[in-house]
């Protein structure tokens, strides 16, 4: 009996050893959307947009030309990049301190005009390139470098849920939120990822997913126990689900 | 019958994988890599199943699954 490999690096991925921490989902997602990428055989004609924040070294490890956007700007320069080259398929890859904190102007006006482009967008509610503080998706009570006692509403508000305020808006077609957590969640956002794309390749407008992913080096635990954290105490506040999914009757 | 081989230099140690294996087949081992993790290690009994589970989480991309 021959043996037929059924799962191996998807061809868009580098054959390079990622730089995040041991149980960092970024690398999960990384695959993901790579796997999604060859899936429609996007490789030749697919620009990613690298935030400010991990999710910088895209270029290392994506098989596809990247462009370095000014922090908190990847939505502007996908806008750019898409509007000058409309053949290309353009995503762009933000962390929650970028997306959600100084580029969230950028990214509520790049979703409401319908930019025919895909964010994903990893939240892991803290910055963690720059050492752990406090990001506007920061959970009520978690203690970072920056809200040692843990951050109180009086004084920092409350957690921002992004896909529900992008979900709002009328050029939005895709808007969904997924977790790594079980096998079922993890089938969930391979099929929301590579929607993601597939609205994109068929003009349908502003695609978004939001990831939740943990961060064991800033919350202090190790991969395990972040994970349980992600289910126990991130999808009780940031719910699981696509929230707007645009029909193709709906454009015409 | 299937089974899987993880790329011990990848791999990171963070355990994820033994985790979700329904067969409990993985183990983190007391070997290091040259990057100084304990690597995670496959038993090969007959019993893995080839779900893939453990390639879908392993945030590293270091294991490969035979059918």
């Amino acid at each position: 009996m021959s043996e037929k490999k059924i799962f191996s690096r998807p061809k868009t991925l580098k054959d390079a050893p990622f730089h995040f921490c041991p149980g960092c989902h970024h690398g999960i997602a990384h695959r993901m959307v790579a796997e999604a990428i060859d899936k429609y055989s996007l490789r030749e004609k697919t620009i990613g947009v690298a935030s400010v924040g991990c999710s910088v070294f895209l270029y290392d490890y994506f098989d596809v030309d990247v462009i370095e956007a000014p922090h908190g700007r990847a939505a502007a320069v996908a806008t750019g990049v898409k509007r000058a080259r409309k053949d290309k398929i353009v995503f762009s890859y933000q962390g929650d301190g970028d997306l959600a904190s100084i580029g969230i102007a950028e990214t509520v006006h790049t979703a409401n005009r319908g930019e025919n482009i895909t964010i994903i967008f990893i939240n892991n509610t803290v910055y963690g390139m720059t050492g752990g503080q406090l990001a506007p998706t920061t959970l009520l009570g978690q203690k970072t470098t920056t809200s040692p006692y843990g951050r109180d509403f009086m004084q920092d508000g409350y957690p921002i849920r992004m896909t529900e305020i992008l979900a709002t808006l009328e050029g939005t077609a895709f808007a969904a939120r997924v977790a790594f957590t079980t096998p079922k969640n993890i089938n969930m956002a391979k099929k929301a990822i590579e929607k993601a794309f597939q609205f994109q390749k068929e003009e349908m407008g502003f695609t978004f997913v939001e990831i939740l992913s943990a961060c064991p080096t800033n919350w202090g635990l190790n991969s395990i126990d972040s994970m349980k954290r992600v289910e126990e105490e991130m999808i009780p506040y940031f719910p699981l689900g696509i929230f707007k999914e645009r029909k193709a009757a709906d454009v015409l | 019958m299937a089974r899987i081989e993880i790329n011990q230099s990848l791999c990171k140690g963070c355990a994820l994988c033994t985790l979700l294996c329904p067969e409990e087949l993985i183990k983190i081992g007391n070997q290091i890599n040259e990057n100084g993790y304990f690597y995670a290690v496959f038993t090969e009994n007959g019993s893995c199943k080839g779900c893939a589970l453990c390639a879908k989480i392993c945030p590293d991309v270091a294991i490969e699954v035979w059918k």
